[in-house]
């Protein structure tokens, strides 16, 4: 089963992928640096499928889209969060990394070493019985389903982009 | 029917069809910027599906986040970059910090700005109306010259009345940010109108749409007018332009009216800009370090502040006071004036025109313990160094007076 990994509010962009290492343009040396500082077992724990859990305004701060990258890279499957930073959601439309907007009391409640479900625009949370809405954008679904907005770009000029992702 | 903000109209006019709030459109862009390292990463991403940029000629590509290079790391992502560039036919700017060099040369109002960077929207200060985007978009634009937007709800923040002495734009801004939050306008853009703005002059609007980034909006936007007129003219680029507004019956998401005189010098504790206080509640904390500098408060202004309340003193020793212009123009000016000089003789250390300290790849990168007053953006914990440092963020009078005194200090004892 895929690990939780919960973090709190306001996670920014400088504790995801800190100013001093992020200057590399190599993904798999971004998967590492990832939580370097706030959590250093993080990029060494990590498995493809784990979910993070956290609290308000996920990915606030700096544009810088590693943050996304280093997460994708690795192997994040969900995102779940209250809110999450504009930037740093646009980014993950992008590139299809799913973020999950959900009720705060559901994820403020969720620890790590709880197992979750999601299927079907809701999550269960398997160990406390507790279970909520899951809202994800329409348009980071299909961009997902062409591999991010670089591979729809490849079969559609970018004035096709209203009639086909909503 | 509901009248049209001022985002919608900039926005319509790009889509070339009028847009409602939450349209989902594809948009002509007027020109993209990137810099040192948002560059780098749009690279890739550009050539999966383009091999020549729309247009070089608006095309913006700045060396800022740590120019001249502080290591071999970087300097192999300059020459990445400048390598791209030369391929491209586009001219790489060394002139400081992207977003201040935008609006001495090239940001004009209604014009919409696809920015490599969360502090684009800096350029709202001169009624444009500038978005921070990742490097995948700035790869989309630079292949497209366009770009998908959804149309922003907008929140409409009215000044009134004058600054009391030694408050400055960077005060209201962190007001404002303590009472809406983080990310009290997420997804929004914010509109500042009332008659104090009418009197803020173009480099303080600049400070305040920076900041606007901190709240979480899309943009921050002052609409243009008579002081923007004087600001281009002084930059020797004006051109009429149209004084565009948000109709009377437009669609505000909410009205904040703010009474600017009663706002008394703040300051952001960290690790979050909206952990503010008075400055006065903690006024005495001692701190090691003074960064005067970045693309929120590191203007001529904001130096001729800082040394109005520093002139024939000293900064107490064992602080470190990093004094580092926005822009080239700002450093070739304060040269000139002899701000520079006297800033030496004070005890500054003086760094050349860029981000310098403010995201702590160089110098001016903070060890454990210290505490930094800055006059930047962001207090975020391991934002300039050690994580275990702290950043307080401040107007650059706060930081003038901190640095005297050696500790946390409030301005108004010198600025009456």
């Amino acid at each position: 089963m895929a690990r939780i990994w919960k973090f709190g509010n306001s996670i920014n962009t400088d504790l995801i992928t800190p100013g001093r290492y992020n200057i590399t343009t190599d993904k798999r040396e971004l998967a590492k640096i990832a939580f370097i500082e706030h959590r250093p077992e993080f990029s060494k724990q990590v498995q493809p499928g784990d979910i993070i859990v956290a609290g308000r305004n996920f990915g606030c701060g700096s544009s810088r889209e590693t943050a996304v990258t280093a997460l994708k890279e690795c192997g994040i499957a969900a995102i779940i969060a209250p809110s999450f930073a504009r930037i740093f959601y646009r980014n993950a439309i992008n590139q299809g990394l799913v973020l999950i907007v959900a009720d705060e009391k559901f994820t403020s409640a969720v620890e790590e070493g709880h197992q979750l479900e999601i299927k079907d625009k809701q999550i269960v949370n398997l160990t406390t019985g507790s279970s909520t809405s899951a809202v994800v954008s329409q348009m980071l679904l299909t961009l997902k389903e062409y591999g991010g907005i670089l591979e729809f770009l490849k079969k559609h000029d970018i004035t096709e982009f209203e009639k086909l992702v909503r | 029917m509901a009248g049209q903000t001022l985002a919608q109209k900039i926005l319509s006019a790009h889509a070339g069809r009028p847009l409602s709030i939450g349209d989902l459109a594809v948009i002509n862009i007027d020109y993209v910027l990137a810099h040192d390292t948002t560059t780098a990463w749009a690279i890739e991403p550009f050539r999966e599906i383009a091999q020549k940029v729309f247009d070089p000629s608006k095309i913006h590509i700045f060396f800022d986040h740590a120019y001249p290079a502080p290591n071999l790391q970087v300097a192999e992502m300059h020459r990445k970059i400048e390598r791209f560039c030369k391929e491209q036919g586009i001219k790489i700017n060394y002139d400081g910090v992207c977003h201040q060099v935008m609006a001495e040369k090239y940001s004009y109002p209604n014009t919409f700005l696809l920015g490599a960077d969360s502090h684009t929207p800096t350029g709202g200060g001169i009624g444009a109306m500038c978005v921070g985007f990742g490097s995948t978009d700035a790869a989309v634009g630079m292949a497209t010259g366009k770009i998908w937007v959804r149309v922003p709800p907008t929140i409409r923040i009215n000044l009134n009345g004058k600054l009391s002495p030694a408050v400055y734009p960077k005060d209201v801004i962190l007001n404002i940010a303590k009472d809406l939050s983080a990310e009290g306008a997420n997804y929004k853009v914010v509109e500042f109108g009332g008659s104090a703005i009418t009197d803020f002059d173009v480099p303080s609007r600049l400070t305040l749409t920076n900041m606007c980034a901190e709240i979480g909006a899309k943009t921050g936007i002052v609409p243009a007018d008579s002081q923007t007129k004087r600001y281009l003219e002084q930059h020797n680029r004006y051109k009429p332009f149209e004084e565009l507004r948000s109709d009377s019956n437009a669609e505000f998401e909410s009205v904040l009216d703010y009474d600017i005189s009663k706002i008394e010098p703040m300051i952001a504790c960290p690790p979050d800009i909206d952990n503010d206080v008075p400055v006065s509640q903690i006024e005495g904390t001692p701190i090691t370090h003074v960064f005067l500098g970045s693309c929120t408060n590191c203007r001529i202004e904001d130096l001729a502040v800082a040394y109005k309340i520093m002139k024939g003193k000293k900064v107490k020793e064992g602080v470190k006071f990093i004094v580092t212009p926005a822009s080239r123009e700002v450093y070739d000016s304060a040269l000139l004036n002899g701000f520079l000089m006297e800033f030496s003789k004070m005890g500054a250390v003086i760094a050349p025109p860029g981000c310098g300290a403010c995201l702590g790849r160089h110098m001016g990168v903070l060890g454990d313990d210290d505490v930094c007053v800055s006059t930047s953006n962001r207090n975020f914990t391991g934002r300039m160094g050690s994580p275990k440092a702290k950043i307080y963020l401040a107007s650059p009078a706060t930081a003038a007076a901190s640095a005297l005194e050696g500790k946390i200090a409030d301005p108004r004892k010198y600025l009456h």
